[in-house]
């Protein structure tokens, strides 16, 4: 489909919930315009969704980078958030350290990294406490 | 089932997207956790709720769904008319509480999951 990687870089602000999300919209359609197969692009944008969700929530908004290749689409999702503490916590259905305030706004149901790792081929996390947490995802195309 | 229909057996209020009444939809979901939403619906196309955000809409798009449903008299805030329209999603409003809403609904024929489309 691409003859070489397209790429696509966000600013995720996490003062404002109201717009996060937006980037995740905006990647949905650009990957409509290429022509990618609606099952790849709703896939690619509810974890891509998640994630930023994630990084409003948890992090104090972050930066995602797009990779789109002939094979794969790949997600990067940096932050400088506080770290996730146990992994294999995060990973289980309905574990969530969101404050009620989030909830109150229809998140925090302990299914956002269970989603990702879902939706996606492949996932790894990478976090360290007090420094932040990068995020990878691959979905096949 | 017409999305009119909906809007009829709701005696719903159209917020935006009245072109697209026509819209056949065969399955809906209700919930006020969008988190839920993204992780339990498959191919529903309409989404009946109580909660009123933006991420609302941005979780509809991102589910592909058709038509969204604001139950208990929720008036969504013209933010989020706009985001709908330009995502094409159909915003309508309604009186009725989400249990009553979502029973009008399956009686008259709308499912919770349709195999293979929405």
């Amino acid at each position: 489909m691409a003859d070489e990687i397209i790429r696509f870089h966000f600013d995720v602000d996490g003062d404002d919930f109201s717009s996060a999300g937006a980037a995740s919209v905006e990647v949905k359609k650009r990957l409509r315009q290429l022509g990618f197969a609606p099952d790849v692009i709703r896939r690619v944008a509810i974890a891509m969704y998640e994630g930023e969700i994630n990084m409003v929530i948890h992090a104090d908004g972050g930066v995602v980078d797009v990779e789109v290749g002939d094979d794969d689409i790949t997600m990067i999702l940096s932050d400088h958030g506080p770290g996730i503490e146990n992994v294999e916590l995060a990973m289980q259905e309905g574990y969530s350290t969101a404050r009620d305030n989030i909830r109150s706004l229809g998140f925090g149901a302990g299914m956002g990294l269970p989603n990702m790792k879902k939706y996606t081929d492949d996932m790894k996390i990478e976090t360290e406490i007090g420094v932040g947490t990068t995020v990878i995802m691959k979905v096949n195309v | 089932m017409k999305i009119g229909e909906i809007q009829n057996l709701l005696e719903a209020h159209v917020l935006c997207g009245e072109d697209k009444l026509d819209c056949q939809v065969y399955s809906a979901c209700s919930s006020d956790m969008m988190s839920d939403v993204l992780a339990f619906v498959k191919d529903q196309a309409v989404l009946l709720t109580g909660l009123v955000n933006p991420q609302v809409i941005r979780t509809a798009e991102m589910m592909d769904m058709k038509c969204v449903v604001f139950v208990r008299k929720k008036v969504p805030g013209e933010d989020i008319i706009e985001l709908a329209r330009d995502s094409g999603i159909v915003l309508m409003r309604s009186d009725l509480r989400m249990f009553e809403a979502c029973g009008i609904l399956y009686s008259a024929g709308l499912k919770g999951h349709v195999k293979g489309g929405n």
